[in-house]
């Protein structure tokens, strides 16, 4: 590796989920010789975050069965792991962290992977509510399991209608719960995805027995009774209730340290910070995608893993430059979205059925003639092929891409050129 | 219990001993080059690609349709691709060879 004497130096990392556990393996293949110390206010063995809303929540395994690394792989890469600690502070005139029971550890390269932590509203009486979780941590999946076990009444009120409110109440749903959705927005997803799959998933969640309410403004929860209050006078009795409304980027340290932030904490293509030798990963930065050439604010697995690669080969002195198309998926009942690309700015949506199964199709997004994503439903081969085309910036045929006899082939669906 | 050996694209080969879960998370805990799993093992980022050894396939049984449309667009992907999340480790198994995809 090009970065000598790296067995002298400190590698940090705050953050120990999918963005700072990944950079801790990949700095070490990268070759880095030096200390890795993995540090996380969490005290669980680093775990998959996606599944804990998912096929997670439903099962009853314990988190060992969910982990990200094996407790052994750390001591073989010997990477310092640091569970339950809090980070304080950032000196970076002293090039050093503090935790808050005042260790300080200095670092030659240091990693915020700090991610987001989930909102919880600033509703009348949520303080007060009782069995009221967000869903983002093991110990959060913990709570709700326990709490619906012990529940005689089982009624769950899910406050938000995006993915994790979603997947939570399908989960809970298959659980035996008695599941409300209550979304502010007139339509379920309305940020993410085309009204057309909003409506699918309405249907599909009310097909499963869910109650998804859309316009349901929370206004207030009874700290006695434990009932949900929305603006229209609508109330929902609850014994568990679950926030999903969206998360916070978790940019305190940097913003105290005086690291530069926008929507998010400012990152150049290597994945670097305003100060040389700060990185940082994942949910919590802002960051440029050269596919659709505006920088950007992610939460997903992919971005964190592909920043995590990226930085880890940027330290050991090599020249990576990010340019992924992101990519998602959630887990609903027996349907499966994968969505690839961003929407964001789309003017025109198609949907393509497939022969003889309503429960398998795709949307694409386009501006103008440009493909911008797709979702895809039950439907990895749409997704694949979206994939394609949007990283080749194809340009797809819309009489041919929605003439479900037109078999699903790259040559056959691109338009001669 | 399966012995379960993986042969990395730099041609090193490790055998691996399980008795539950998935092929992928057994070669995760054990740092397998060039199986990542980075979705966890639902198949949706074909980072656990691997080609079963051919006189094996018997052993692992053919790939499901998503498995197979994950992979349709692979450079490397041949009619012995398996994505490693979507085998469960049992008897069957045991003696199985693995190539990781590059």
């Amino acid at each position: 590796m090009s970065e000598t004497n790296s067995i002298d130096k400190t590698c940090v990392v705050i953050g120990a989920s999918h963005g700072g556990v990944n950079f801790a393996f990949a700095l070490r293949k990268e070759g880095w010789e030096g200390k890795i110390i993995l540090l996380d206010k969490d005290p669980v063995l680093p775990y998959h975050r996606p599944p804990l809303s998912k096929a997670y929540l439903t099962s009853e395994d314990a988190i060992d069965k969910n982990l990200l690394k094996s407790a052994e792989s750390y001591e073989k890469q010997a990477i310092t792991l640091q569970l339950g600690v809090t980070v304080k502070s950032i000196n970076r005139t002293e090039n050093s962290i503090a935790l808050t029971d005042e260790t300080v550890i200095t670092y030659d390269k240091l990693v915020l992977a700090t991610g987001a932590r989930a909102i919880i509203p600033p509703i009348k009486g949520i303080d007060q509510a009782k069995n009221l979780f967000p869903l983002r941590t093991a110990g959060d999946v913990e709570n709700i399991r326990k709490a619906l076990q012990t529940s005689t009444t089982k009624n769950v009120v899910v406050i938000g209608g995006g993915y994790i409110g979603l997947e939570t109440a399908a989960s809970l749903k298959k659980l035996g719960a008695n599941v409300t959705v209550l979304e502010r927005e007139e339509r379920i997803l309305a940020r993410v995805t085309a009204p057309i799959m909003s409506d699918f998933f309405q249907e599909l969640h009310a097909k499963n027995g869910v109650d998804v309410l859309t316009h349901k403004n929370v206004v207030s929860i009874c700290p006695d009774s434990n009932t949900v209050s929305c603006s229209d006078g609508s109330t929902y009795e609850a014994d568990l209730i679950i926030v999903g409304v969206g998360i916070y980027v978790n940019l305190e340290l940097a913003k105290e340290a005086a690291i530069v932030i926008e929507n998010g904490i400012k990152v150049d293509e290597t994945a670097k910070t305003s100060d040389a030798n700060i990185y940082a990963i994942g949910d919590c930065t802002f960051h440029f995608n050269p596919h659709y050439d505006r920088f950007i604010r992610l939460e997903s697995v992919q971005n964190a893993v592909d920043q995590a690669k990226i930085a880890a080969a940027t330290i050991c002195g090599k020249a990576p430059v990010y340019n992924s198309i992101p990519w998602f998926w959630s887990d609903q009942y027996d349907i499966k979205l994968q969505m690839v690309g961003l929407s964001t700015g789309y003017n025109k949506v198609l949907l393509r059925k497939e022969e003889g199964d309503l429960q398998k199709f795709s949307i694409w997004y386009f501006k103008d003639e440009e493909l911008l994503a797709v979702d895809a439903i039950n439907n990895a081969k749409a997704y694949v092929l979206g994939t394609k085309f949007i990283k080749e910036r194809k340009l797809v045929d819309p009489l041919k891409l929605t003439d479900p006899t037109i078999p699903f082939k790259p040559l056959n669906l691109v338009k001669d050129s | 219990m399966a012995k379960i050996t993986f042969i990395t694209s730099d041609k090193e080969s490790i055998t691996l001993e399980g008795t539950s879960g998935s092929v992928m998370q057994l070669a995760v805990d054990n740092g397998i080059s060039g199986i990542d799993g980075d979705c966890g093992g639902v198949c949706s980022c074909a980072t656990c690609h691997v080609h079963v050894a051919p006189e094996h396939v018997s052993k692992t049984g053919e790939a499901s349709e998503i498995e197979t449309d994950m992979l349709e667009l692979d450079e490397n992907v041949s009619e012995y691709s398996r994505l490693c999340c979507q085998l469960e480790i049992s008897e069957e198994l045991d003696g199985v060879v693995l190539h990781v995809a590059q």
